[in-house]
């Protein structure tokens, strides 16, 4: 063991402008140095794969001049570095920074900035100047222009061993242009690598106070539009004139594309954007990928993966402990195993410091990923070559090649592992301490030897590292030592300390000491000497001279200290919580029989009869039938209906009202399904088989609806009802005019405006299909009025939030005037004063079986709205509009019996076979007929009574809810709870840090019209927004 | 069948003018009332089929199977075929003080501003004219604990009947209880994204555990100091705010603590280990969790609301369904309310049929809106079933009042009182039928 001070280590602390820009005058005398370097012994790792033993890198102004075994000559004029037993890597590369740009932490009021029902509405834009007309697409941000050196910041990441990072302005939902740079505390013109190297996108409207977009679905269809916007301005600009942000746009779009996704949806719903637009985005992730690992991989897209892991909640106290989810404490068990499961699917993807709360948590954190399974040279190309190839720098860093940045660390073993310290961190050519102390390996035996005016005294002294040793007389002593690699101190008693075990000398051994010798010197590699006082006083010289290596520790002190990693670790469920699957239930063919079956055909209620379903729909049903060989389901005293259809519903959804103008028919529910709505569950234990997903009410036009079927497990896609017409949300009343804001300044005000709402927006749309027709290049594609075309060519369908009967006349005569029909009034609480003017126009209605006087236009609602209407002839539907009720809407429409006498078999099509009349799939379902869709529900008892429970749910052919299974189920949650909550419990006992235990609180969607009922730990999302 | 009955109740209540204002309260009824043939639950458990029931002078004189015999000038009701409860009881309500909350401030009445009101009492601001009594008439609430709500000590409630003039003509008890608030010991840390939305934050701002126990122990000391203020016979400033708990502290008034959480809960223990209180729960969404205890404590539980979300994602999906199951295992005293505000407490009997689907026996879920919530509001000895003794607070239904499809009410008696089943709902519903020459 070599253990000779390398003479250079404190020699550069004084900071040079080694590569001073030629333009710039010295203040002084010219000192330009070659700065020429070789790193002679080391164990080189090139880039992942690819080491070399004992080899040599010669760098000269700031680059790699060579870098091998043999044959590698080492400069005349090299200052020759000895790096035996060291290691040296590319440095690292950040890909997601925004290193050196001011004012670019994210506001966290902003942050919170969906829409909100009270407050006065920022309609434009308060960026100054010829930008764009969205405060939040600024495109034109350039993160060069921005960028100043920040050594405080550079000094973290380097100390972690990065060299480069990509930074850019983390605002907006256009971020403009980031910059390559590296962490030289240099010039700027010199660490800029590459100035523009990627464009930056996100959902998240950061700082802008513009209402615009107030939801991730606003977000995309604004991103979708900027796309737009932007391939017509190519041709266009003399009619739009100097638009700085759409300019820059277009000037980006030839650089890596980044996307700031933060979620295993968001990530898909980044994708899909890129697909439309035929770009491709580099995404940042959430870290749960894992959970959707498949619909990841489908992407396609190159990763940036965070490390920041959750860590353990402090579950001891069993009462905060209930409120914690397994999806939350799963999330804490898997979330290290991210890195793995994207490197098994096949993804590519880089490492970033982001999101890391402490970044020295960044090595313990890459540890526990591998240990999860991430290969080393995984992580090592995701910190390197991979972030270098996607932002097309690899030709200047990420490997150690001749050519390249001299951008490298030298570490004292293999970077990943616990025990390596990362000695220093070369950028640019320059070299930065990060812990030079430990260059030399200190540990060891050495003979200590005092020399005072009494004689000589000769201790053993065991060296353990750099801030404790041992001092063998006799005893063991107590004492304290230090060797910062230059300087050596070391005290310590006589005699040895009557406390049991205080054997180490580690510091802060406390209490009162006796008189203790009192040491100072110089550390000369193998041989230490210096000066001091001995117990009494008298001064002293000592040595101390290395004799030999120390004893090896055998534990090493992670296996100790974090037994949660061993031990099994649970399985993903699809959806990621307790009621989700892990392996999704198949269509079967059953066979039911012997029920009391509602066809809702002709056939009326049929007694003692039977249901076949194969391959997912209905085959047969009648008496008396038979098939062998499939599974048969005895239905004695039960009764089967179709699956119940909720007509208007928020559930599923990330978020449910564009609210940021009066018309956003460009916003798609669509874009933004939440499969994982545990709603979804538990309405499928109510019956109900398809829900109609609405925006929400919070404007006239609002965005365009998604029919759903409850497949519970499902991806977003296949949640989607297939082969429906597509529909889109109007309101009207005191919502949209913002009744309840103090200080509306958003048209309109009154239900004369929204009535000039609709006639200018069909006006628009008409005007807009004519330019289309007539000019088809020069016609800038607007998304919100094409959907607004397609309602005209009966294309899309209006489904209408409606209170009373002045402004659902209006709307109808505006929509016939265009020859729209409005297809359903939703809500209708005043229908039963217009039905014969409905009937006559040709609309549905989808209303509430009971609800009234949670507001002034509700004032006449009427329990026996329902019947009127059915009377007088409308087709009526029943719906919930409430994820609670939508439970319960069998008994919902057995309030028809009771308000009104509306026969059973009727009340009970007023929740299946009515909507899907409304909807336009009673082709597929909403009744018992053979060829349709198998959405069938068996119930305990007469399906329209509040003592009825569904016993199954079938979507498909598939049972997505078994009430036996479901009490299973609970016992596996329980299992599972118990499972999770004692791992937590261990962690912490073992010293791991935890965290309080936070409430896995979920927020509930609503239409922003009225109270929702919901638990304890449920927030209403219109109670955040309202709050802010 | 129907028809006739309609047509019946036409000929008896309807008046051929469109508005609420001529729905007038009933006059007293001095002569006796006969409900005849009927299945009588009691309210007790106790079901007697083929039943009548005698009402003189508003109280109940006879109930049973053995056979009645009306005079010429005695009403009667035939109750062939159909079923005879007692009045339902809506146990913690704001009917009469919140109008229109909405959008319509000078329509509420129901918080007052400051922390320990409890001076402050509901009877004083309810509105008989108010239009939600009338609704809830209809689906056979007959009586309603008017609570105050707002800052820490809320004030005291009063139960009234719902046919009356004017406040003091619907008092029924009043000031049955104080009411007070507990902090909450939840942290709304976290912030767990949901669906990815960036948007959303932790809900942030005030966190439970200690700040919440600061709160508890105000409202602690507020109760001692009000304890010693009443030892004092005299004082030479009179303090309202302290004399109004003296009923509380005299155990002449119940002390109702409204909380879902666990930890407020065991706070009201605290109370009755203190104070000897006499506490009612409102609200109970967690009390499943701690029956025992809170039976071994005498505490009493309003359940707010059945027809509720589970608390958490990992709940069982019918918890709220099945809470009051529990709660009967364990012997707790708890009835069930509806608070649900955009129906106006008009499905409370829904509520209970609920209950009964997951757990409870029919007629023990029927206990849990009528006899139980009578006990628990102190007015057991008035009424809450049908027994001799009792008010004639009673509901007549074409079939079983538990479940939305059978429960048509044909006839209420409240304090003997034949009273009208009109409302501006039903007015309307006649008002359309005529335009669309519907039968």
């Amino acid at each position: 063991m070599i253990r000779k001070i390398v003479p250079l280590l404190l020699s550069l602390l004084v900071v040079r402008q080694t590569q001073a820009q030629e333009t710039f005058p010295v203040n002084g005398v010219a000192d330009k140095r070659d700065n020429c370097y070789a790193f002679t012994n080391a164990t080189i790792v090139k880039e992942s794969g690819n080491v070399l033993a004992n080899a040599t890198l010669v760098v000269r102004d700031g680059k790699i001049v060579a870098v091998g075994t043999q044959g590698v000559a080492i400069p005349k004029d090299a200052v020759v570095i000895d790096c035996k037993d060291k290691f040296i890597y590319p440095s690292f590369i950040d890909i997601y920074t925004d290193y050196g740009i001011p004012g670019s932490q994210r506001d966290p009021a902003a942050l919170r900035a969906a829409f909100n029902f009270n407050a006065p509405s920022q309609i434009t834009s308060n960026t100054k100047g010829a930008y764009g007309w969205n405060q939040a697409i600024r495109p034109e941000t350039e993160a060069a222009r921005l960028f100043v050196v920040d050594d405080a910041k550079a000094k973290v990441w380097r100390e972690l061993g990065f060299g480069t990072v990509l930074t850019h302005q983390k605002d907006g939902i256009a971020r403009g242009a980031g910059s390559v740079v590296s962490l030289a505390n240099e010039k700027e013109s010199s660490v800029i690598i590459k100035e523009r190297a990627s464009a930056h996108y996100s959902f998240n409207k950061g700082s802008s106070t513009q209402s615009y977009p107030s939801s991730i679905m606003g977000s995309i269809a604004l991103l979708r539009q900027t796309y737009l916007d932007a391939q017509w301005y190519k041709n266009n600009a003399a009619k739009e004139g100097l638009n700085h942000s759409l300019k820059a746009w277009n000037d980006l779009q030839g650089l890596p594309q980044v996307f700031e996704a933060e979620d295993k949806w968001n990530d898909v719903r980044a994708a899909k954007i890129a697909a439309e637009f035929g770009v491709k985005y580099i995404i940042k992730g959430g870290g749960n990928e894992y959970q959707r690992i498949a619909d990841i991989a489908a992407l396609q897209s190159p990763m940036i993966v965070t490390l920041n892991f959750p860590a353990a909640m402090d579950v001891e106290d069993p009462i905060d402990a209930r409120a914690v989810s397994i999806a939350d404490m799963k999330h804490w068990e898997m979330a290290p195993g991210n890195p793995a499961a994207l490197e098994k699917a096949g993804i590519n993807f880089c490492l970033t410091v982001a999101d890391l709360r402490d970044p020295k948590t960044f090595y313990s954190n890459l540890r526990k990923a591998i240990e999860s399974g991430l290969s080393e040279n995984k992580a090592m190309d995701a910190l390197t070559k991979t972030p270098a190839t996607l932002l097309g720098v690899y030709d200047k860093v990420g490997s150690l090649e001749p050519g390249k940045l001299a951008n490298f660390i030298i570490t004292s073993g293999p970077v990943f592992s616990e025990k390596t310290t990362i000695l220093q961190n070369w950028v640019q050519g320059n070299k930065y301490g990060v812990k030079e102390d430990t260059w030399n390996d200190v540990k060891g035996i050495y003979a200590l030897t005092i020399t005072g005016a009494g004689g000589t005294s000769n201790y053993t002294l065991d060296v353990k590292s750099g801030m404790a040793a041992n001092v063998i007389g006799k005893d063991t002593l107590t004492g304290k030592f230090s060797h910062d690699g230059k300087m050596v101190k070391l005290n310590f008693g006589t005699q040895p300390t009557r406390r049991p075990g205080a054997g180490n000398m580690g510091g802060g051994m406390g209490g009162r000491m006796p008189a203790q010798y009192r040491l100072s010197g110089v550390s000369n590699g193998n041989s230490w000497a210096g000066t001091g006082e001995d117990t009494a006083g008298n001064k002293v010289t000592w040595t101390a001279n290395w004799s030999g290596a120390a004893a090896v520790n055998a534990t090493s002190d992670s296996a100790r200290r974090r037994p949660s990693f061993a031990g099994r670790i649970g399985k993903v469920q699809y959806p990621f919580n307790g009621y989700g699957w892990e392996e999704a239930p198949k269509a079967e063919n059953i066979l039911i029989k012997n029920a009391t079956v509602w066809t809702n055909e002709k056939e009326g209620k049929l007694e003692g009869a039977d249901v076949l379903i194969k391959n997912g729909k209905i085959v047969k049903v009648g008496k008396n039938i038979s098939e062998d060989g499939i599974r048969v389901i005895d239905a004695t005293g039960k009764h089967v209906t179709a699956g119940v259809i909720d007509e208007h519903s928020h559930i599923a959804a990330a978020s449910i009202n564009e609210g940021g103008q009066s018309v956003t028919s460009e916003a798609r529910i669509a874009d933004n399904l939440n499969p994982e709505d545990i709603n979804i569950y538990r309405q499928l234990s109510g019956g109900v088989t398809s829900s109609h997903i609405l925006h929400g009410s919070a404007n006239t036009i609002g965005g365009q609806t998604q029919m759903i079927k409850m497949r519970w497990g499902a991806n977003p896609d296949d949640l989607m009802f297939k082969g429906w017409d597509p529909f889109i949300k109007f309101a009207l009343g005191e919502n949209v005019k913002r009744t309840t804001s103090i200080n509306n300044n958003r048209f309109p005000d009154t239900r004369m405006g929204v009535e000039q709402i609709l006639t200018d927006a069909f006006t628009r749309a008409q005007d807009y299909e004519k330019a289309m027709k007539a000019d088809p290049g020069g016609t800038r594609r607007d998304l919100e009025l094409e959907a607004l075309v397609e309602i005209l060519n009966k294309k899309r369908f209006i489904t209408c939030h409606s209170y009373v009967q002045s402004e659902i006349t209006a709307a109808m005569r505006v929509g016939e005037k265009f020859g729209v029909t409005f297809n359903t009034f939703t809500h209708i609480m005043e229908g039963y004063k217009v039905a014969d003017k409905m009937k006559a126009h040709g609309s549905n209605a989808s209303t509430f079986s009971d609800w009234w006087y949670y507001k002034v236009e509700v004032t006449d609602a009427n329990a026996y709205n329902a019947a009127i209407m059915q009377k007088v002839g409308l087709n009526v539907c029943i719906n919930s509009d409430d994820a609670e009720m939508a439970r319960r809407l069998n008994q919902e429409a057995g309030k028809a019996v009771r308000y009104g006498g509306v026969g059973e078999e009727d009340a009970l099509k007023m929740v299946t076979l009515n909507p899907a009349k409304a909807l336009h799939i009673d082709n597929k379902v909403g009744s018992l007929k053979a060829g349709k869709d198998a959405d069938v529900v068996i119930w305990s008892e007469h399906p329209l009574s509040i003592y009825a429970k569904a016993e199954k749910t079938i979507v498909d052919g598939i049972v997505y809810f078994d009430r036996e299974k479901d009490m299973e189920q609970r016992k596996k949650i329980a299992a599972e709870r118990f499972r999770l909550s004692q791992k937590m419990i261990g962690e912490k006992r073992s010293g791991a840090p935890t965290r309080p235990a936070e409430p896995s609180w979920q927020i509930l969607m609503g239409c922003g019209d009225h109270e929702h009922k919901d638990g304890i730990f449920t927030i209403d999302a219109e109670d955040i927004q309202s709050q802010q | 069948m129907k028809k006739l009955l309609t047509i019946c109740w036409l000929s008896c209540f309807a008046i051929p003018a469109f508005s609420q204002e001529v729905v007038y309260p009933a006059p007293d009824f001095k002569g006796k009332t006969f409900i005849t043939n009927g299945t009588i639950h009691v309210g007790n458990g106790t079901v007697i089929e083929n039943g009548n029931i005698v009402v003189n002078n508003g109280k109940i004189t006879t109930v049973g199977a053995s056979a009645v015999s009306p005079g010429s000038n005695d009403r009667v009701i035939d109750a062939k075929g159909k079923h005879i409860y007692p009045g339902l009881i809506l146990a913690n309500t704001d009917i009469g003080l919140k109008e229109i909350a909405n959008g319509v401030r000078a329509s509420n009445d129901f918080s007052e501003l400051g922390d320990f009101n409890s001076n402050i009492r509901s009877i004083v601001a309810y509105n008989t004219d108010s239009r939600v009594p009338a609704v809830l008439r209809s689906n056979g609430i007959l009586l309603a604990n008017i609570a105050p709500q707002g800052g820490v000590v809320s004030g005291s409630s009063s139960v009234v009947q719902l046919d009356a003039w004017n406040w003091e003509d619907a008092g029924y008890q009043n000031d049955i209880g104080m009411h007070v608030n507990l902090p909450s010991f939840i942290s709304r840390g976290g912030g767990r994204r949901f669906g990815g939305f960036p948007g959303f934050p932790g809900a942030g701002g005030d966190a439970g555990g200690s700040s919440a126990t600061e709160k508890v122990e105000e409202i602690k000391a507020f109760f001692r100091e009000a304890k010693a203020y009443i030892q004092e016979p005299t004082h030479s400033k009179i303090n309202l705010k302290l004399e109004a708990m003296r009923p509380l502290l005299e155990k002449k008034q119940k002390l109702f603590v409204h909380g879902d959480q666990i930890k407020q809960m065991l706070i009201a223990i605290d109370f009755v280990k203190e104070f000897g209180f006499d506490v009612v729960i409102v609200g109970g969404s967690e009390s499943f969790q701690m029956a025992d205890l809170l039976k071994a404590n005498n505490i009493s539980v309003i359940l707010d609301q059945c027809m509720n979300l589970p608390a958490l994602e990992d709940d069982d999906i019918d918890q709220p369904f099945k809470t009051p199951a529990a709660l009967q295992k364990a012997g707790v005293l708890y009835c069930i309310n509806d608070d649900d505000a955009n129906t106006r407490y008009r499905n409370l009997s829904y509520n209970a049929g609920i209950a009964a689907t997951f757990g409870l026996s029919k007629e023990e879920a029927l206990s849990a809106i009528t006899l139980n919530a009578a006990k628990i509001l102190g007015i057991d000895k008035r009424t809450g079933s049908l027994e001799v003794g009792k008010d004639a607070n009673i509901v007549v239904s074409d079939g079983d009042l538990l479940d939305p499809k059978s429960s048509n009410v044909s006839h209420i008696l409240i304090q003997g009182r034949m009273t009208s089943l009109d409302n501006k709902q039903r007015q309307l519903y006649e008002r359309y039928k005529h335009k669309y020459s519907l039968k």
